[in-house]
This record gives C-alpha cells, structure tokens and sequence, in this order.
C-alpha cells in the first residue's frame, strides 16, 4: 500500500528518504518525507547548509543528510508539513523528534503526550522537551520530543491531554 | 457556534450587532455576512422550495448557486451568503420563489 | 458611460496580479470585485502556499493579498468592491456593473476576466439538505467569517481542496469523521493526505454517497462502496451520523461574460469543463478580452498569479504601455509557468491546453 492509495506512504517510500544508520548514530538530522513531483520548494530555500536542493521546482527533494546539521529551520517552511529531525543521540534510551504542530491548544514544555505515528495510532507516550512558536515560523509551531528509541521513525504526529 | 481560538486565525469580532430573525432578536458582528450570523445561531434552513417545500440553504457561499436565498427587509431572493449584516436587518425564511415587489 | 484603458473582473489571485502588472506598465486599469472583501479565493486560504518564492511559497494564503493589494495601492488603480458585474454587450463592447444598487456601464479598451470557479454540486438522494456545503464554503465560514460549520464532518474528495479542508475543519474544532474518494487513488498532493491520516482521519477510496438523511438539516449520510469502475456494490452501505458533508469533487470554470463576450468556448474535462480558447498570452479569440486564473481551466493559486501577471502585461503592451521591463517580466511569466506546470503532477492540465491553445491572436 502506498501514499497515493492511503495517505500513508509505505516502508519502501521511506526508506528512499531515511538518513544511513551511521548518520542517524552522530547527531539530529533531517527527514523530508516528500515523495512525489509537484512544484515546491520552499525547502531548498529554507535551508543555509545546502542540504536540500530541488533543481527543478517539480523534482522530488534531494537530501545530502552529512550536509544536514538538524538545525530545523525546514520544518516550518514546508507547506505540506512533510519535513522532521530525528536526534537518536539524544540518550541512551530516547530520541529527540522535532515535528510541525498547528492546531491548538499547544502543548506545554514538561508536558507528557500521546505519540501518534503515521496512522493516527496511539503508540506510546512522549514528553514535550520544547515548543518553539517563534514570528519567522509563522504560526507553524515546531514541538521537540522524547520519545523511545524504537519510536524515532514511527512517531510523527502527538494528542495533547487535557 | 463561534471558533473561540484559532492557531492561524484571529477573527475580528469588534462591534455586535442586533438583527432579527424571524421577530426573534439575534446578534451578529459588524462585517460579517447574514449567513454568517444565521449559522452561529444554530439556523442552517433558510427557504422551502417551491414545488415539494424542501429545506434549502447554504452551499457555495460565495453567490453563485442560489441556494441561500431568504426574504431580508421585506426583500426576497436575498443571496444571505454575500449580503453584509446590517444593524436592525429583518430576516425570514422565505417560502417558494418570494414575492418581487413592484 | 464610463471608459477606461483596462477593466480586470475579478479580485482574486489572477485579477490582482492582472491588476498589478498592468498599472505598473503604466496602464490605468479597473478592478471590479464582487466581495467586500478583495482576495477571491486568497482570503480563506489559511495554509502555507506551494509553488517557490516568486509565487508566494511558504506565505499564508491569507496574507497574501494585503501583500498585493498594497503594491497596487502604489499604482493608478481603481478598485470597486461589493461591485457586481452583470453582463458582458458584444455589440458594444460594454460592461453593466452594478454597484450600491445602481447600475452602471463601463466600456474599457481591455478586458481581462478573472471570475474564477465554483463548486461542483454531487447527484444523490437529497442532496440539498441544509448541513451539505461545498468544500470551499465550509472553509468561507470558518476562516473568513469565524464560524464552527457543524460538529461532525464527512469529506467527499480527496483532491487537495477535500485533503486540505479536511485539516482546516479540525484546526477549527471540528471532528472530521472520514475522506472518502470515489475512485482508487488519492488525488490529492500526498504530504496533504499523511497529515490528514496522522491526525486519525480515515480515507476510504472506491467509496461515494448513497443518500443523506435529516428533516431540517443533515443528521446522517449513507456511503456505498464502489468497484474500480466506479459500480455500487449492494450490501456495503454504511451509516455515518454527521451534521456536516462537505463536497470536495472539482470546480468548474465561472465563464458566462466570455459566453456573452462572443468568446470561441471548448470543453476541456482536464481544465474543468467548459474554457475559452487563449493564445499562450492569455488572449481569448476575442482581440481585446483576455482570461485569467481558474477561469481559464482550474490549477492551483500559483499559476493563477502568473496568468494574471502574464494577461496584464499583454493588455498594457496592447495599448502601447511598457515601462521598459515587459520583455523580461514577460519572459519571466512565461517561464514560471511552464515550470510550474512541468512535473508529472500537470499531466492532465498540460493534455488539457492542448485543446484550447490558439496560435498567437495578433492585436
């Protein structure tokens, strides 16, 4: 089953997009989870490290993850809210996931929150480590969290509570 | 109902006006339309066709389909959707295809 | 009778451009706008645009015709909004327009209509209930005016206007009940459908409306299930209780003045339904009336600005206007639009101008 079919894109879609596990092992990295051609590319424009370059607006984004250095500035300017960083050095037993968040309530820094991955599903807690609203983000909260490690590449979406 | 808060929008709702629906007194804000203040009231019928009388009312809310038709001020054929609330307004459902006045 | 060098029907994304680009060369131009409220389109949009910086990418759609409206304050232009166009007199080349509830007459050197589209309506048992809107108004009520258009909410489309709906109904607190498609794919950008899914929202494909169900207002809707070949399957009816059913299934092109206009009209399933032929500069089969935007054929906001940019250019060059850069915004134009429409995603539209591209209409 595929994107176009579900709304979910397969393993083998993300694997094209997946950092090397010897990358993911140094430090926060970006996964821009965009698979098809169409004309976007504000995250070319975003980036300053040149780690993401769309030659052609239509082209599908193409990601130097060594160039990357997490800094996030992409995740809040993409319009289709498709772009992460992954921090799996965060501790031995949690990763950092940094995702887009626009809807309210917001949750609060120390907060505990569903994790949600890309179905929607429940899996599992995580905990609100920072939530950066800043003017240049334009109303595209970007909310850091600790997650399981195991959950790095599930967790793409929280449910506040309460 | 009114969205209370927005993460990308805020509404400015600065002045209210009063309106009435059908002898009923309603409230609305200044610069919104008819429709919207019939739709934070709970009022979403807002004719009865002509031939069967079915429930008719907003669709396209943009003026183009008709739909939203009501008698305002003692004028029928109203498009509610794309006619601005005015202070005192006297809004009814109308019935059928209205009454055009000479 | 008022003259005037340029007249651009419509407020939207393409008439604002339109507008801009053709006073800038030095035109004096009119806008006529139906809304009190100038963006067409624009002023509900309340996510981050697409396309690159020079089509407003990562801008709100919401902000951008401040934006614009502000570059054409600089400009000689005339707007009149809450202005409502009524016909199009070939004969004379003159438009009524009614305004403050008098009627008036325009008759401009120029014409670029940029009247837009409107939702297409779906065939099913009462579909007229109260409580079924079209996609588009849900999203007028709720981002324009502040409104909460029902509790529950059903999404009939998954093209990027039912797939981004979807997610506004839920920014503004509405529990969106599911997307269903009729046909076996997803139509929309699929970023657009894994945000929807990641916030729990379900979309069925093979999937439509069988009837819908209420005294005054919508209280249910009945789906059905569909083969590939969009063929009901008996026994996979589903109630579903929703006091809200959106309609997300396409636009059509708002054309009537080029109909009146004497405009040569063709109709193109890829663009919508029925266009006016345009040469590449956006002019119709009629010398002096140019089109602009989702009256053209139906495409994203993006193209829509550079069609108008492109169309107001034209009609200012027309009348001998250029401020020295028409040749390089001209190029410009050109060339924004074809790499807007040259990923694998404009397939349908590209086939569609095929079949209403005229050679060059020489003024």
């Amino acid at each position: 089953m595929t994107l176009i079919k579900t709304g979910v894109p397969s393993r083998n879609e993300l694997m094209t997009v997946t950092p090397s596990r010897e990358r993911l092992e140094k430090g926060p990295v970006v996964i821009v989870e965009c698979f098809q051609e169409i004309p976007c590319n504000p995250c070319e424009t975003a980036c300053k490290q040149g780690a993401i370059v769309v030659p052609n607006m239509n082209d599908i984004p193409r990601v130097d993850h060594e160039l990357c250095n997490g800094c996030s500035l992409c995740i809040s300017k993409c319009p289709g809210l498709a772009v992460f960083v992954v921090d799996e050095t965060y501790s031995s037993s949690e990763a950092l996931v940094k995702i887009p968040y626009e809807l309210l309530p917001l949750p609060q820094e120390g907060d505990t929150v569903t994790a949600l991955d890309r179905e929607g599903e429940a899996i599992g807690e995580a905990r609100v480590l920072k939530v950066q609203d800043r003017k240049q983000q334009d109303r595209t909260a970007v909310i850091s969290l600790a997650v399981a490690k195991d959950f790095s590449m599930k967790v793409r979406n929280i449910k506040t509570r309460g | 109902m009114r969205i209370a808060s927005h993460p990308v929008v805020q509404f400015s709702r600065d002045k209210k006006i009063k309106f009435y629906f059908e002898g009923k007194e309603l409230e609305g804000y200044e610069g919104e339309t008819i429709a919207a203040a019939l739709h934070s009231a709970g009022i979403k019928d807002y004719h009865y066709s002509p031939r069967l009388n079915r429930p008719r009312g907003f669709f396209c809310a943009i003026g183009n389909c008709s739909s939203c038709l009501m008698e305002v001020d003692g004028v029928s054929n109203v498009r509610v959707c794309t006619e601005k609330l005015i202070e005192g307004m006297k809004v009814q459902r109308q019935q059928g295809k209205g009454i055009l006045k000479p | 009778m008022k003259k005037r060098e340029i007249a651009v029907i419509g407020g939207g994304p393409a008439g604002l451009m339109a507008a801009l680009y053709a006073s800038r060369m030095g035109a004096a131009v009119t806008l006529l706008e139906r809304h009190y409220n100038p963006g067409g389109q624009l002023v509900k949009q309340t996510h981050k645009f697409f396309g690159s910086q020079k089509q407003y990418a990562a801008t709100r759609g919401i902000d951008i015709p401040q934006n614009l409206l502000k570059e054409i304050e600089q400009q000689e232009v005339e707007i009149l909004l809450d202005t409502n166009v009524l016909g199009y007199y070939p004969d004379d080349g003159v438009i009524g327009y009614e305004k403050d509830e008098k009627f008036h007459t325009l008759k401009p050197d120029r014409l670029i209509v940029a009247t837009g589209a409107t939702e297409n309506v779906l065939p099913f048992t009462n579909n007229d209930l109260p409580g079924i809107y079209g996609a588009g108004a849900v999203q007028t009520l709720m981002n324009e005016y502040g409104i909460v258009p029902g509790k529950k909410a059903l999404m009939v489309g998954a093209g990027n206007i039912g797939l981004i709906i979807s997610y506004q109904l839920m920014q503004a607190g509405v529990e969106v009940e599911g997307i269903i498609v009729r046909g076996p794919i997803i139509r929309g950008y699929g970023v657009h459908a894994a945000k929807v899914r990641r916030m729990g929202v379900p979309i069925n494909t093979c999937c439509t409306v069988k009837s819908a169900h209420g005294s005054t207002c919508l209280e249910k809707v009945t789906t059905i299930n569909l083969t590939e070949n969009r063929e009901t399957i008996p026994g996979t009816e589903r109630e579903i209780h929703v006091d809200l059913l959106c309609i997300a299934t396409g636009l059509s092109p708002l054309t009537e003045l080029l109909w009146q206009a004497g405009c040569q009209m063709e109709y193109v399933a890829e663009l919508g339904g029925h266009v006016s032929l345009r040469d590449k500069n956006m002019r119709t089969s009629q010398e002096s009336i140019f089109v602009a935007g989702d009256a053209s054929g139906i495409e994203e906001a993006s193209m829509a600005m550079v069609e108008g940019m492109l169309a107001g250019l034209c009609a200012a060059k027309d009348l001998g206007y250029d401020d020295g850069r028409f040749k390089e915004l001209y190029n410009d134009a050109i060339m924004q639009l074809s790499e807007l429409r040259s990923g694998s995603d404009s397939e349908k539209v590209r086939k569609g101008l095929k079949e209403c591209t005229l050679k060059e209409v020489t003024s």
